[in-house]
C-alpha cells in the first residue's frame, strides 16, 4: 500500500493510548463533580468533548499505525503478579483495536451529540438535571469501559472492559428505572436492565471460563504468548483449544446477542434511544464480534468451533429477521435487525471471514446507529404531535395513558411531517437493506461472497436473512412514512431540531460512503486489518467479489422491498386494521408477532423450573426442614433440653443448687444451735474465758 | 524471811477473790475493782518472785501492768459512765442487748 510506503518513519503517538481510557473518565468525573451546577449544555458538551478527544486520539493511534504497521503494546502498569500469573495493564495498540476505537469513538461522539437534544424533549425527562447528567456520565464511564475493552492486550483487561460496558448497558437500560417506556409509574425498565444482566451473567460465565481454561493451559492470557504458543498447544491438546473456542462462544452469545441468549437486546429498548444506538447498536454489542476476530488465531485451529460459531451466527442472523417481519415497535423492528446483523457479523468472523465481519461491524455501526437515531427523532416527532393535538383538543389525561409514540400502527405519512428525518432514515434503511452503492451492500456482500467460498450452509442462511432484512425495512419505511396517518400525533409530528438532526447527517453520508472502506480490489481494510493477522500468523482467506452472489443479494434485496410495497406501500394500513401479512401467513406471522414465543419458552423451560426449584429450596428445605425442623425441633429442641433439663434440672437444681443450699442450711442450723452461746451476758464469758485458761493452764502443766 | 510460797499464795488468794468477784458480782464497778485486784495479785507474784530471784524484769513489769492499768481504769470508768448515762443502771446484766 502507497500510504505506508512514504509514511515509514511518520509521528509516533502511541503513548497518547492510555488517555483512551483518561479522557472519558475525566470528562465522566468532571460531570460527576460538578455538572449539576452547569446546566444541560454544558454537561453535554464535556461529555460530547470528552468522547470527541477520544476519537481524536484514535485518530492519531490510527495515523501512527500507518508509520508502524506492525503495532505496539503500550505498557502502562502492572497489575497482577500471583505465581505464574503475570499480568501488566498495557494497551495493545494494532489496526484491529484501532479500528474498534475509531468506530467506538467516533460514532459515540455522534451520539453523545444527539443526546444532548435527545434527552432534553424525551417525556420522561421532566426537566431533572441531575438526571441529565447522571446520563453522560453514565455514557462516559461506558466509552472508557469499551476503550479497556478494545485496547486491553490481554484476555482479563479485555474482560474488564467487558463487564464494564455490562454494567453501563445495565445502568443505562434502566435509566428510567421507575417507569415503563411510556413513562407510566412501573417496574419494566427496572426489569429489563435486570434480564439483560442476566443474560450476559450467563455468557461472561462463558467467557471467563474460556479466560480461565485459557490460563491453565497456556499458563498466561496476553495476547501474543497465547498465539505464539497455539500451534503447539493445538497439536499436543487440541481438545482445550476446542473447549476455550467454545466457552468463548458462550460469551459471545451473550454480549451479541446471538442464539440462545439474545432475548435480553428486544427489551433492552427500554433504555433512552441514544443508548440503543451507542449501546446496543453500534458498539457493545459488537464486542463479540471482536473477541472473536481477536481470538482469530486460536478459532482457526479448531473447524469445529469455527463451524458452530458460522452455524450460531447464521441460525441467529434468519431467525431474529423472521421476528423483525412481525414487531410493531419502530424500536423492536430495529432491535431484531441488529440481532440478526450481528449474526452476519459473527457467522462471518466464525468462518475465517475475519475482514468482511469487522467490514460489516463498522457499516453496521453507522447505518444502525443512524437508523436508530431517526427512529428517537421519530419517535419524539410523534410525541410532539401528540403533545400539540392533545394540547388542542384539552383532553391530555385519557390520551397519555394509552398512547405509544413508537408503535408504527400509529404513525404514518410522516415523509411529509418530518422531512429531514425521513431521507436520513431512508439513506440507513436502504444501507441495510443492502442497496447498492450503500455501505451496507458491500459489507453483507462480502459476507456472503465469502460464504459461498467457506460455507454455503451459512451461506442460505444469510442469503434468507438478507431476504428478510430488506422486507421488513421495506415494511417499516412504508409503515411510518408513506399512506396516511393513523394517528393525529402523526399527523401533527415535528421536525426535530438540528442538535439531533446534524449527528445524523453525518452518520447518514458515513452509510452512503462507508462501503468505499472495503471496495473489491481496493480493500483498504483489508489490508489496513490484514497485518495484525499476519503478526499473529493467520493467514486470511483471500475476498473475491462474486458478481452472481452480488447480483442474487440485490434481486433478492429489490424482490422483498417490492413485496413490502404489494402489501403496506401500494394499500397503506388503515387505522385498526390488521397485519396484511397476517391474511396471508396466517399462523406464520403470529408466530413471528410473538417472537416464536421464544421468552414463553424460556419460561416455560427455564424460569419456570427454576423458580420453582429456588421456591422448593427456600421452601421445604430451607423453611420447613432446614428452620423448622433441624433448627427449631433438632438444635432449639435440644437446646431447650439441654437447659431446661439437663443443665437446669440435674446440673444446677440438684447439683449446684443442692450443694450451695445445703452449706447455707448447714451452717444456718449449726448457727442457730451456736448463737445459744451468745447469752449477752458479760459474766457468761468471763466464766468461759476462766475455764478456757484453766483448761490450757491444766493441759500445760499436766503434759 | 519470809518464803515467796507465802507471797505466792497470798497472789492466788487474791487473784481468786478477784476472778470470783468478776464471775458473781453484777455491779460494773465492783467487777471493775475486782479485775484491778486480779491485777494487783499478779503484780504481786511478779515482785515476789523478782526479789526472790533478785531479777530486775519482774519489777519493771510491774511497772508496766500498773500504767497499762490506770490507763484501762480511764476507759473502763469513761465507759461505765457512758452506760450510766444512757441505761440509767451499771448492771452488767442488764447490758445484753448482743444476746444471739
Amino acid at each position: 500500500m502507497i500510504l505506508s510506503e512514504i509514511a515509514t518513519s511518520g509521528p509516533n503517538f502511541f503513548y497518547l493510548a492510555p488517555w483512551l481510557v483518561f479522557i472519558p473518565l475525566i470528562g465522566m468525573l468532571t460531570n460527576l463533580l460538578i455538572g449539576k451546577r452547569l446546566g444541560e449544555k454544558a454537561i453535554g458538551g464535556i461529555a460530547s468533548t470528552a468522547s470527541g478527544l477520544t476519537f481524536v486520539v484514535a485518530v492519531l493511534l490510527a495515523l501512527s499505525l500507518r508509520a508502524y504497521p506492525e503495532g505496539t503494546t503500550v505498557p502502562f502498569a502492572d497489575w497482577i503478579t500471583i505465581g505464574e500469573l503475570q499480568l501488566r495493564w498495557a494497551f495493545r495498540v494494532d489496526t484491529l483495536s484501532t479500528t474498534m476505537m475509531l468506530v467506538v469513538s467516533g460514532v459515540g461522539t455522534l451520539i453523545h451529540i444527539y443526546a444532548i437534544g435527545y434527552m432534553h424533549e424525551d417525556v420522561r425527562y421532566k426537566n431533572d438535571p441531575g438526571r441529565f447528567r447522571r446520563f453522560f456520565v453514565y455514557l462516559n464511564l461506558f466509552i472508557a469501559a469499551m476503550m479497556i475493552l478494545v485496547s486491553g492486550d490481554n484476555y482479563l483487561m479485555l474482560f474488564v472492559g467487558w463487564e464494564g460496558v455490562g454494567l453501563c448497558s445495565f445502568l443505562l437500560i434502566g435509566f428510567w428505572y421507575e417507569m415503563d417506556t411510556l413513562g407510566r409509574p412501573s417496574t419494566a425498565n427496572a426489569m429489563a436492565a435486570k434480564k439483560a444482566f442476566v443474560a450476559n451473567r450467563v455468557g461472561d460465565f462463558g467467557f471467563l471460563l474460556a479466560v480461565l481454561t485459557m490460563f491453565w493451559v497456556f499458563k498466561s492470557v496476553q495476547f501474543t504468548d497465547v498465539f505464539a504458543s497455539a500451534q503447539q498447544i493445538a497439536e499436543s491438546n487440541p481438545g482445550a483449544i476446542l473447549a476455550i473456542t467454545l466457552f468463548m462462544l458462550l460469551g459471545v452469545a451473550g454480549k451479541s446477542a446471538q442464539i440462545p441468549l439474545y432475548v435480553w437486546l428486544p427489551d433492552a429498548m427500554a433504555g433512552p434511544t441514544p443508548v440503543s444506538a451507542l449501546i446496543h447498536a453500534a458498539t457493545m454489542v459488537t464486542a463479540g464480534v471482536y473477541l472473536v476476530a481477536r481470538t482469530a488465531p486460536l478459532y482457526v485451529l479448531v473447524p469445529q468451533a469455527q463451524a458452530t460459531v458460522a452455524l450460531v451466527g447464521g441460525l441467529t442472523a434468519l431467525f431474529a429477521a423472521t421476528i423483525a417481519v412481525g414487531q410493531y415497535d419502530i424500536k423492536k423492528v430495529l432491535a431484531y435487525s441488529t440481532i440478526s446483523q450481528l449474526g452476519f457479523m459473527v457467522a462471518a468472523v466464525g468462518m475465517g471471514a475475519f475482514v468482511a465481519g469487522m467490514f460489516h461491524l463498522i457499516t453496521h455501526a453507522f447505518f444502525k446507529a443512524l437508523l436508530f437515531l431517526s427512529a428517537g427523532s421519530v419517535i419524539l416527532g410523534v410525541e410532539r404531535g401528540h403533545h400539540h393535538a392533545a394540547h388542542h383538543d384539552g383532553h391530555e389525561d385519557d390520551h397519555a395513558e394509552t398512547f405509544d409514540p413508537g408503535d408504527m400502527r400509529n404513525m404514518g405519512g410522516m415523509r411529509k411531517t418530518m422531512p429531514v428525518t425521513f431521507w436520513l432514515y431512508l439513506i440507513g434503511a436502504l444501507a441495510l437493506a443492502g442497496i447498492f452503492p450503500l455501505a451496507g451492500f458491500w459489507s453483507k456482500d462480502e459476507i456472503l461472497a465469502e460464504a459461498t467460498a467457506l460455507n454455503f450452509t451459512v451461506y442460505i442462511l444469510l442469503a434468507i436473512a438478507a431476504f428478510f432484512t430488506a422486507f421488513y425495512m421495506g415494511r417499516q419505511i412504508w409503515m411510518v412514512f408513506f399512506g396516511k396517518p393513523r394517528h393525529e400525533a402523526a399527523a401533527h409530528a415535528e421536525e426535530s431540531p438540528p442538535v439531533m438532526t446534524i449527528p445524523l447527517m453525518v452518520l447518514a453520508a458515513l452509510s452512503l460512503l462507508g462501503g468505499a472502506l472495503n471496495l473489491p480490489g481496493v480493500e483498504t481494510l483489508a489490508h489496513w486489518i490484514e497485518r495484525t493477522f499476519e503478526t499473529f500468523g493467520v493467514k486470511l482467506h483471500p475476498a473475491e467479489f462474486n458478481l452472481n452472489v452480488a447480483i442474487t443479494s440485490t434481486v433478492l434485496a429489490l424482490v422483498a422491498i417490492f413485496l413490502s410495497w404489494l402489501l403496506y406501500g401500494r394499500k397503506p394500513l388503515t387505522d385498526g386494521q390488521p397485519d396484511p401479512l397476517k391474511r396471508i401467513l396466517g399462523p406464520l406471522f403470529t408466530g413471528m408477532e410473538n417472537k416464536w414465543w421464544i421468552d414463553e419458552l424460556y419460561w416455560a423451560v427455564i424460569l419456570n423450573p427454576y423458580i420453582a426449584l429456588a421456591r422448593f429450596f427456600a421452601d421445604v428445605i430451607d423453611w420447613r426442614f432446614w428452620h423448622d425442623w433441624f433448627h427449631d425441633t433438632v438444635i432449639a429442641g435440644t437446646y431447650q433440653w439441654l437447659s431446661k433439663t439437663a443443665l437446669n434440672v440435674w446440673a444446677d437444681q440438684r447439683g449446684i443448687d443442692a450443694f450451695a443450699n445445703g452449706l447455707g442450711n448447714t451452717t444456718k442450723a449449726l448457727a442457730q444451735r451456736l448463737r445459744g452461746l451468745q447469752t449477752g451476758f458479760v459474766r457468761n464469758y468471763a466464766l468461759s474465758v476462766f475455764i478456757g485458761v484453766i483448761v490450757i493452764l491444766g493441759y500445760l502443766i499436766l503434759q | 524471811m519470809l518464803p515467796v510460797s507465802y507471797y505466792v499464795g497470798l497472789s492466788a488468794v487474791l487473784f481468786t477473790i478477784g476472778a470470783l468477784g468478776v464471775l458473781i458480782r453484777r455491779n460494773a464497778i465492783i467487777i471493775f475493782m475486782s479485775v484491778e485486784l486480779m491485777l494487783n495479785a499478779a503484780n504481786l507474784a511478779f515482785v515476789a518472785f523478782a526479789r526472790a530471784h533478785q531479777a530486775l524484769s519482774g519489777q519493771v513489769f510491774v511497772f508496766f501492768v500498773i500504767t497499762v492499768a490506770a490507763a484501762e481504769v480511764a476507759v473502763g470508768l469513761a465507759l461505765i459512765v457512758a452506760i450510766f448515762r444512757t441505761k440509767h443502771n451499771i448492771d452488767v446484766d442488764q447490758l445484753s442487748s448482743m444476746k444471739g
